[in-house]
Formats: C-alpha cells, sequence, structure tokens
C-alpha cells in the first residue's frame, strides 16, 4: 500500500493520517487498520462504478453495433433499390422487386389499432389498482393477472387467436359484410392489444401510487369525490407516467412477430381496410429469412429490419418529446 | 413502487437485448459471412464420426429416422439442422457443412457462389397437393391446370364458377367464395408448386413467376404446413397447397389433379414414385412437375443431398469423404425401405441408377471414392 508516512510527506486520504504521530502504538496499528479498511472501502468503491460504467458502455455499443451491422448488411439493397424501397408497394422476390410500404403499414395499422383498444383497459386496470384497491384478495388477482399476460409467450396467443379470436371475427365480418376471412389487421390488433395492456397497466398504477397524498386529500377536504380526484388530481399528476407506459407498450406492439404473422393474413397487398389481411415488417422477416436465397433478397430483408429499427426510434424520440413537455408544465 | 417499474423495464430491456443478440445472431449465420466459416466440418479431422448435413426441412422426419438406422448399424452420427433449403446451401457455399439438402435444384447464381462446383444426388421425393374445405361436396374434388392457375391467379372467385363445374360434373358446388391459402414463410413446397403453375400457365409464368416466396395475387399466407392446413380447415371455401405427407396424417380431403396425358391423378406415395419414372439428365437437376409419366401426379418433385464434387477441401481427411459418400449410397439405396411409413415416395428405380452415376463422379483428390 501507498500509505506510508516516511519524512511526514503524506500521499492520499490525509485526515486520518494526522493523528498518527500523536497517539499510542496500539492506537496508530487501529488506526492503520482504519486506513486499510477505508482505502479498501474505496478500492470497491471504484471497481463497483467501473463495473457500471462499462456496463454502461457496453449497451451503447451493443445497440450502434446492431445499427451498424443492419446498415452494412442492408448496403446491397439501398444501393440496388434506393429510397423508392420505402414507399414502393410491390414485394415480388422472384423478380427482385422490393417495396416495404404495405408492411410498414400494416405494421402501424396493426400497432396503433392496437394501442387504441388496450389503452382503456389499462388505465382502468392502473386507476383501479393505483387508487381504488390497492390491496386486497381481488386487486392482488387481477394485478398477478395482469403481469401473467406479459409473461405468456407470444406463439401461444398466436395460437389461441387463431383457433377462437378469428373464427369470433369471421363471424363479426359476416354480420357487417366485409369479406369473412377471420384473419386479418383486426384479428392481429385485438391479439397485441391483449398483449400489451400489462406494460401501461404496471407502469400506470405504480405512477399513480406515487401520487401524494396531500394532493389527494386536500382534494377530498374540498369536498372533491373520487371521481372529480381522479380526474382533476391523479391523471395530471401522473400523465407523463401513463404516457411512457402507452409508449412501451407500442414499442412491444411494433415488434411483435409470432403472434401476428399466425393471424394477420401474410399477404403483401395493401390492406383496403382494417378488416383485411395484411402484413408486419417482423412478420415479413420471420417468415422470408430462412429461405432468402438472393443477396439482394437477402439485404432488402435486413433493410426491412433497418426500418423496424427507424421507426421505434423515431417513435420513441416523439414520445420522449411529449413526456418532457407534459413534466415541465 | 419504484422498484415495481424498476423490474418491469429490466426486464422489458433484458428482453429486448435478447431479441436484439437473437436478431444479429440469425443475421450473421444467415447473412452469407464468410467470416463464420471456421465451424467443426471446416476442421475436418476434428470428429471425422460425425456428419454435419444442413438444408430442408421437408427432409428432415425422414432424415431422422434414416440417420438414426444408420447410426444403429454403422456407428455414425449425422447431425441435420433443418434451417431450410435456401439455408442449407448458404452454409454449404459456406463450407460449415458437409453436405446441404434441398428441395430445389440450385440456380445459376447459387452455383456461381461456390468456390467448387457441387453435385446435386436425388434422395426423395415429395408432392405437393391442394386441400380444400367443401363440406357441401361429398366426391373428391378434381382440378386442371387451367382451373387451378386460374384460381390461384384470382380469376375464379366462386366455387360454382363453369369452369370448376365442367370438370366436376357430378359434384353439387357450393355458391362460396374461394379463399386460398398459401405458405407464408419461404419453402420448397411453394417453389414445387410455383414451378408446376408456371410450366402449366403462361400467364402465372409472366405475372408470378416461381420460386420459395413469390409475390401471390391473392389469399392469405399460413406459417408452414399447419398455418396453411389451420387456415383451410377453419375457412370454409378455403384451398390451400400443402405437403402430401402432412395432409396424409392429418386426413385432409386433397384434389385429384390432371396431369400431361390428361389423367386424373390421386396424389399418393405411389403416384409420386410414378411421376419420377421418366428419363432422367445426368445431373438429376430436373423438376418432376407435370411429369410426361401417365400415371404419375403432376405436382411432385426431388429434394437433393447436395456436396461438393471435389471432396478434400478445408484439410478435410480422404476417410471422412468415404463416410460421407457411403451414407448417401446407404440413403438411396437401403434408406428408402423407410420412406414409405412417412409418406415420403421411395425413389424410382430410374433415379437411383442416376443417383449412382453422380456418387461414382465425386473424388478425393482427383480420385473416384466409390468404386
Amino acid at each position: 500500500m501507498d500509505t506510508s508516512v516516511d519524512n511526514g510527506s503524506i500521499t492520499r486520504s490525509d485526515t486520518p493520517l494526522r493523528v498518527i504521530n500523536s497517539k499510542t502504538p496500539e492506537a496508530i496499528v487501529k488506526t492503520t487498520q482504519r486506513i486499510r479498511r477505508s482505502f479498501r472501502q474505496i478500492r470497491t468503491e471504484n471497481v463497483f462504478k467501473k463495473t457500471l460504467v462499462i456496463m454502461g458502455i457496453i449497451m451503447v455499443l451493443l445497440v450502434l453495433g446492431i445499427l451498424l451491422t443492419l446498415i452494412v448488411q442492408s448496403l446491397p439493397s439501398i444501393k440496388a433499390l434506393g429510397p423508392k424501397y420505402l414507399w414502393s408497394r410491390v414485394w415480388d422476390p422472384v423478380q427482385d422487386i422490393y417495396g416495404a410500404w404495405p408492411f410498414l403499414l400494416g405494421t402501424l395499422l396493426s400497432s396503433f389499432l392496437a394501442l387504441i383498444i388496450s389503452i382503456p383497459f389499462s388505465i382502468a386496470v392502473a386507476i383501479f389498482l393505483g387508487e381504488y384497491h390497492p390491496s386486497g384478495w381481488l386487486p392482488n388477482l387481477l394485478k398477478n393477472t395482469v403481469e401473467l399476460i406479459a409473461a405468456v409467450p407470444s406463439v401461444i396467443y398466436g395460437f389461441w387467436g387463431l383457433a377462437v379470436l378469428v373464427p369470433i371475427v369471421r363471424n363479426f365480418e359476416t354480420h357487417i359484410g366485409v369479406e369473412p376471412v377471420g384473419v386479418g389487421i383486426f384479428s392481429s390488433s385485438l391479439i397485441l392489444a391483449v398483449m400489451i395492456i400489462p406494460y401501461a397497466a404496471s407502469l400506470g398504477r405504480s405512477m399513480i401510487q406515487m401520487v401524494p397524498s396531500p394532493l389527494k386529500e386536500a382534494a377530498y377536504g374540498l369536498g372533491a369525490t373520487r371521481w372529480e380526484v381522479i380526474r382533476s388530481v391523479v391523471l395530471p399528476y401522473t400523465k407523463s407516467g401513463l404516457f411512457a407506459g402507452i409508449l412501451l407498450s407500442l414499442g412491444r406492439a411494433l415488434g411483435e412477430t409470432m403472434a401476428v404473422t399466425m393471424v394477420i393474413g401474410n399477404t403483401s397487398i395493401i390492406p383496403k381496410n382494417i378488416f383485411a389481411p395484411g402484413n408486419t415488417m417482423a412478420s415479413v422477416i420471420a417468415n422470408e429469412f430462412t429461405e432468402a436465397d438472393k443477396a439482394v433478397y437477402l439485404s432488402a430483408l435486413i433493410e426491412l429490419g433497418l426500418v423496424l429499427f427507424l421507426v421505434t426510434v423515431v417513435i420513441n424520440m416523439i414520445g420522449k418529446k411529449i413526456i418532457d413537455r407534459f413534466t415541465n408544465e | 413502487m419504484k422498484l415495481n417499474s424498476f423490474k418491469l423495464k429490466t426486464s422489458l430491456a433484458a428482453g429486448a437485448l435478447f431479441a436484439i443478440l437473437s436478431v444479429s445472431m440469425v443475421s450473421c449465420g444467415g447473412g452469407g459471412s464468410t467470416s463464420g466459416s471456421d465451424s467443426t466440418a471446416t476442421k475436418g479431422n476434428d470428429d471425422d464420426n460425425t456428419l454435419i448435413g444442413a438444408g430442408s426441412s421437408f427432409d428432415n422426419p425422414l432424415f431422422s429416422k434414416m440417420f438414426s438406422e444408420y447410426n444403429k448399424t454403422n456407428g455414425l452420427k449425422v447431425n441435420y439442422q433443418s434451417v431450410g433449403s435456401g439455408a442449407g446451401i448458404s452454409q454449404l457455399t459456406n463450407k460449415t457443412v458437409d453436405f446441404g439438402a434441398s428441395d430445389a435444384p440450385m440456380n445459376g447464381k447459387q452455383d456461381s457462389a461456390l468456390s467448387a462446383p457441387a453435385i446435386h444426388i436425388p434422395i426423395t421425393a415429395g408432392a405437393v397437393v391442394l386441400s380444400y374445405n367443401l363440406p357441401e361436396v361429398k366426391d373428391t374434388l378434381q382440378l386442371t391446370p387451367e382451373v387451378l392457375a386460374d384460381i390461384f391467379l384470382g380469376k375464379i372467385t366462386k366455387w360454382n364458377d363453369p369452369k370448376i363445374a365442367a370438370v366436376n360434373k357430378a359434384a353439387k358446388l357450393p355458391a362460396t367464395s374461394i379463399v386460398i391459402a398459401h405458405r407464408s414463410d419461404g419453402s420448397g413446397t411453394s417453389n414445387i408448386f410455383t414451378t408446376y403453375l408456371s410450366k402449366v400457365s403462361e400467364e402465372w409464368n409472366t405475372k408470378v413467376g416461381k420460386g420459395s416466396s413469390v409475390n401471390w395475387p391473392v389469399g392469405l399466407g399460413g406459417k408452414g404446413n399447419e398455418g396453411v392446413a389451420g387456415l383451410i380447415k377453419q375457412t370454409p371455401g378455403a384451398i390451400g397447397y400443402i405437403e402430401l405427407a402432412y395432409a396424409i396424417q392429418n386426413t385432409m380431403a386433397y384434389a385429384k389433379v390432371q396431369n400431361k396425358a390428361g389423367n386424373y391423378i390421386t396424389p399418393s406415395i405411389a403416384s409420386v414414385t410414378a411421376a419420377a419414372n421418366i428419363q432422367i439428365p445426368p445431373d438429376s437437376k430436373v423438376s418432376l412437375t407435370n411429369t410426361e409419366a401417365a400415371d404419375g401426379y403432376p405436382i411432385s418433385g426431388f429434394s437433393w443431398v447436395l456436396i461438393y464434387k471435389e471432396q478434400k477441401y478445408n484439410n478435410r481427411s480422404q476417410e471422412r469423404a468415404a463416410k460421407l459418400l457411403k451414407l448417401i449410397s446407404w440413403v438411396i439405396h437401403d434408406g428408402q425401405q423407410f420412406s414409405g411409413a412417412l409418406n415420403y415416395a421411395p425413389l424410382s428405380p430410374a433415379a437411383v441408377t442416376v443417383g449412382d452415376n453422380i456418387l461414382k463422379s465425386a473424388t478425393y483428390d482427383g480420385k473416384p471414392i466409390l468404386q
């Protein structure tokens, strides 16, 4: 250790060392031990801090690396197809014509539809668990059930969707007079809506429970009803948190692959309405990757991944901006 | 409360990390990256008692059975990865496997990507059947190539269309709309089916073409045979194409198809083997679709094993090369007895003869391996 006190020169942590000369030998031993211990603490502290920094850097590098891989691997397709890849409507692997528009549209349509369907449920669950009944067996059951929804593998949702939901949707479609195929954007949105409820609900519940009681008590004291407290105290106080939860849900919906591919109908024809079959970017990649036997084809699929990546990033950035605005108000 | 949201976030982050990792791994594996060519097969003398193959998922059940039987008698282990024909070819190109397996012969581009010529050995034959959901129709549906192409082009949209009725005089066809189910994943099954349609319909050939993934003019996509079968079973009025073996195992209704000779053929193991009993070119790269054979089912095709013609590459031992060729030779002879039980069509005598000749052309350091 570099703690020598030769000729009075003190190297590190001078406060405990200053007292050494005026103490008995036992005291000196004790102090040295304490110094040793405190240096060990400092070292542990440094190692811990370094580990955290390294972990953080690895995460950043990983994401950048993935972005870089996607860009490099999609270069052949970007060169061959140019920017019109984004808005051309034909996906024809036989003639090497690739356009991402039907899948981009399918991804956005199914995800946002799912979000719209899921928001009332997730907000309701969040308010019920956060404000009305924070504890008790029924709320606990509800809480665990909602959390379980997030834990169920997506292929199970896909299977359930195909076996149960699709026939119901087909019946519904017969009644409203659209082509009764059952599978399609609407079915996949329903499945997605169920899958993403827990994300917004859990975060929303935590946020609602964090509303300071004095605020609520003041409102109650002024004679507000429960509904009024929720509307004018709880919701305004938690809106950025609720929105963050919704954003998480959206991210999940955008990338979901297996459950969607089982019920969306997988066609590259542009959907005419929300009941028509369509396809999403994630689903196309999963479906066609293994048999993509041409360089441009493979690269076009990877570019689809790049587009999905960028769409997610853009949506997240917009979301962050909105959250910031909420918080600054 | 804080902890809870933290937990959620970590689990999300972990999930995202995992997803990202797996995507990046997939893209490395399938990306045709030449850097990843240092797997066991290339080291050659690493473990000469384990051969590695990759490719067609159609062949996988048959291969599992054959290789486990072969292991019992010869003690050789075969590690077969059922990754899809396209991926099998790219792994052979990267020399990470001893053999590839594909439901379609290699095309010009794939051939030119190889550093050395490869040979195709037919190992089994399969068929694609048209399954349908018409509870009202009791007789087996009959289809002509023209009707089939028009249905899949979206030109015939109702089951009681006069064109369908003309070839199914006895059947009472309902006025239901036709819902087409096709494969959404790239597959050899789609390749055989679209190759057939391209041969029998000029319009299909120019508008859609053939391949393991095509731009379907109409219809719904299902993932895998089970996905397509699910769509057919669920949707009244649906028609779709699935593998013969899958249709037999799941007792699905399937149509008779008129072949080139004009006969309506029920797809079966026998009629597929019959389809392969034709003049086969010496390189065996032939499509059995629209076969000349009078009793052959027209939508059938070979599945091939692909190996390098010159087996001395990447420090492979002669012993390893000999084991590989013996295995393939066993597959096309003795191994064929396991086909029937698994609903694969055994090779026709003509195919076995051609396969033998191709195997004899394989060399190690310029010298033939099999005598």
